[in-house]
């Protein structure tokens, strides 16, 4: 899909301000004016690309960050929430309800692909299992009749229309009711083209509304669409409300810029995608998708994984127990279930400024035994949990007896704690004082109070 | 039409003027320009284009007095525009029908552009014209793929009592242009009137199959019908139909939406060929003769 252009250059401004040496006040206003530049160019509205842009620059610069990542990978994080908050962040359904006849109003400027759409969308609609009728009420175009049946035909979709027929409220109104008493579940009303400077025309839509009272109204965007997206989307909307967008000619150069706009205009979201000229090229909409796209970022997830694991502060016990050198076999469990193994220890220690690696060996042995490791603790005693040392031969007998396993499980698990516990040692050993950032008094070489030993 | 274009235009020379010309409030002042081009659906490309050419006009030239600032920044901008509107080559349309009517020879016009820019409609609205001017015009449906496009034409054609020549859908469209072609030289008509299928400019076989009608039709000229509610795309649409099939004009149409005015200098400086007409509305004698002069000054008026 070539929706990833108006991500090329975003992609640009992001991997530049990636690449930079620090990211200070200067680099966000510059990553801030690539952002305009790159949005106006894929045809954004220009007052939402300084609305937003403003945004990510004010966030950038005053929230706070967590420890743990760099204010680099925070800022790519609010320019992908900033642009996703416009989409939405789900992929919204059609208005759809079971057992009774929906009516879909479907309209746009002229030569948006109102008609196209509404096969294409008809089709995929039947293929869902649904009944499907599309009704012609495009009385003014000549041959919009003839296209729509031509197209339903090939389809195999009923159409209801009359190419005679010169007033589209009638024709709307006929069709709708044909449907309804065959009880379809679907009626797709196709309308004639017009923009907001059209008045008449945009009375005459409302009148439609009035008259088929439709459950929910479609506006087919031009993906083509320049600035005015806002303005008409703005302008339908207020005369009709809009309910969800298709956007087509996707499969062009198009950068989909408009739509954002007509999106941001209505705040209705985009519902599917045209992707080409055939009757199958339709695609339900992935806001995630779209914005990942936009800004060329494939590896976007794992960076807002990222960002997400830094922002959840690590268990402060856990800390405080590597710190102190306090490390029970509950702390290593808990640890390895939180963060499907070893995750949270390296985040720690990555917090630490300590570029350690857990090895590899402990991590896996981690994660195959993690289940019966469990069972088996849950047949020691308190004592024995924040102790191990006192597991000596007949305590292993028992623990085993009791789980259900076998005294070298006890052991293995046993090891795999001393490992554990040892490589935390190294680690304090290595460095004098320790200290986790956000978290005050938290030296590691100080006495802490006893009790805590 | 187009205030909005000529508001930015003034927003800038206002800015640029009021302070001392120095390098860096200039570099401002210019990228606030291309700016508001861009948020004037003029595009990327195109701005800097604009901007370039202004700045080029600007540096070495001693000007003195705050007055005599302002008119040369007006003039290099006014110069700029229409001379990016002003085609390599100009097409005098008329003047082509009377040379090819003299020979005794149809005048053979091909039309293309993207999905839903208005083709059909343009080319029923220059039939109007056309006969309005008492020559004689034949339509050729060379788009046999979009359902309803022969009917389209053919409704068109009817209200207008001009011959259409058609083929079922899924004939060979270059073969639909012969025909009308032969029909004209046949019975002395004096224009042909090509309807291509909209088609995206990045699919390529629909591209080879427009470069084939081409070669067979041999057109004098070839019209590109371009969306002026289209945005950055405009560039993009006018410059692979210039570089794949070759145009010779542009029309605009929809330029009734309220529609900014940029795609006009998109096109324009993607090709270096002329805005010919502008669609204004739905009748058939909503089309106007396009004037670079009247635009330049719509938006950049010298005074």
């Amino acid at each position: 899909m070539v929706l990833g252009k108006l991500g090329s250059a975003l992609h640009q401004a992001v991997q530049k301000l990636l690449r930079s040496a620090v990211v200070d006040e200067k680099a966000v206003k510059e990553l801030v004016k690539d952002l305009q530049r790159a949005l106006l160019q894929a045809d954004v509205n220009v007052h939402l690309v300084m609305d937003l842009t403003k945004r990510i620059e004010e966030r950038s610069l005053k929230e706070a960050v967590a420890p743990g990542i760099s204010r680099r990978e925070y800022v790519v994080k609010v320019v992908y929430e900033e642009l996703t908050s416009i989409l939405g962040q789900k992929v919204v359904p059609l208005k759809f309800t079971p057992g009774k006849s929906n009516i879909y109003l479907v309209v746009g400027i002229q030569g948006s692909g109102k008609t196209t759409n509404i096969v294409k969308l008809g089709r995929l609609l039947k293929k869902e299992g649904h009944s499907i009728g599309v009704v012609a009420a495009d009385t003014f175009r000549p041959g919009a009749y003839d296209q729509l049946k031509q197209l339903a035909d090939r389809a195999e979709i009923p159409c209801f229309g009359d190419s005679k027929e010169k007033d589209s409220i009638k024709a709307a109104k006929k069709g709708v009711k044909h449907y309804q008493s065959q009880k379809t579940e679907v009626i797709l009303v196709d309308t004639a083209g017009r923009h907001k400077d059209e008045k008449g025309l945009i009375r005459e839509m409302q009148q439609i509304a009035k008259a088929i009272k439709p459950d929910e109204i479609i506006l087919v965007v031009d993906g083509t669409l320049g600035q005015q997206a806002s303005t008409q989307a703005e302008a339908f909307n207020a005369a009709t409300p809009i309910g969800s967008i298709i956007v087509t000619k996707l499969d062009g150069s198009a950068r989909g810029g408009g739509a954002l706009s007509a999106v941001a205009a209505t705040g209705a979201p985009i519902k599917y995608i045209g992707t080409g000229e055939k009757t199958k090229d339709l695609e339900k909409f992935q806001p995630t998708k779209f914005v990942g796209q936009l800004l060329g970022m494939a590896d976007f997830e794992s960076l807002l994984q990222k960002v997400k694991d830094a922002e959840a502060m690590p268990d402060k016990d856990l800390a405080k127990a590597l710190l102190s050198g306090k490390f029970t076999l509950k702390d290593m469990m808990g640890q390895m279930e939180a963060m499907g193994n070893v995750g949270s220890i390296q985040k720690i220690l990555s917090m630490l400024g300590l570029g350690y690696k857990v090895p590899d060996e402990l991590k896996e042995v981690a994660s195959e035994n993690l289940e019966k490791w469990k069972v088996i603790m849950k047949s020691m005693t308190e004592e024995e949990l924040e102790n191990p040392k006192l597991i000596r031969s007949s305590r292993t007998q028992r623990i085993a007896r009791g789980s259900g396993t076998q005294p070298k499980d006890v052991k293995e698990l046993l090891k795999q704690y001393q490992q554990s516990k040892k490589f935390i040692k190294t680690i304090r050993k290595r460095r004098g004082g320790l200290k986790i950032p956000g978290m005050p008094g938290m030296i590691g070489d100080q006495k802490l109070p006893r009790g805590t030993r | 039409m187009f205030e909005k274009l000529r508001k930015a235009v003034d927003g800038f020379i206002q800015k640029i003027t009021l302070k001392e010309i120095s390098e860096k409030n200039l570099d401002e002042a210019f990228s606030d320009l291309q700016m508001a081009l861009l948020a004037n659906d003029v595009a990327y490309e195109a701005a800097e284009r604009i901007n370039h050419r202004v700045k080029e006009t600007l540096e070495g030239v001693q000007i003195g007095r705050l007055q005599s600032k302002k008119d040369a920044i007006r003039e290099a901008l006014y110069d700029a525009i229409l001379d990016a509107l002003t085609p390599d080559s100009p097409v005098n349309l008329f003047e082509l029908l009377e040379q090819r009517k003299k020979a005794n020879e149809p005048l053979i016009i091909m039309f293309l552009g993207v999905n839903g820019t208005g083709k059909t409609t343009t080319i029923a609205k220059i039939t109007h014209m056309l006969q309005k001017r008492g020559y004689t015009v034949v339509l050729a449906c060379a788009d046999t793929f979009r359902a309803g496009s022969a009917e389209q034409i053919q409704i068109h054609a009817d209200r207008l009592k001009v011959r259409v020549l058609s083929r079922p859908y899924g004939s060979d469209p270059a073969s639909v242009a012969f025909d009308a072609i032969n029909h004209a030289r046949a019975r002395g008509v004096n224009v042909v009137l090509i309807d291509t299928a909209g088609r995206m400019q990045t699919d390529k076989n629909l591209m080879a199959e427009l470069q084939k009608i081409h070669r067979v039709a041999e057109p004098d000229l070839v019209v590109f019908v371009g969306d002026a509610l289209a945005g950055n795309d405009a560039i993009e649409q006018a410059k692979t139909f210039n570089e794949k099939i070759g145009i010779d004009a542009a029309v605009l149409t929809k330029v009734d939406a309220d529609a900014k005015g940029g795609a006009a200098l998109s096109i324009a400086i993607a090709t270096g060929k002329p805005i010919i007409f502008v669609g204004v509305g739905q009748k058939y004698s909503d089309i106007e003769s396009f004037n670079p002069e009247w635009f330049t000054e719509k938006i950049a008026p010298i005074k």
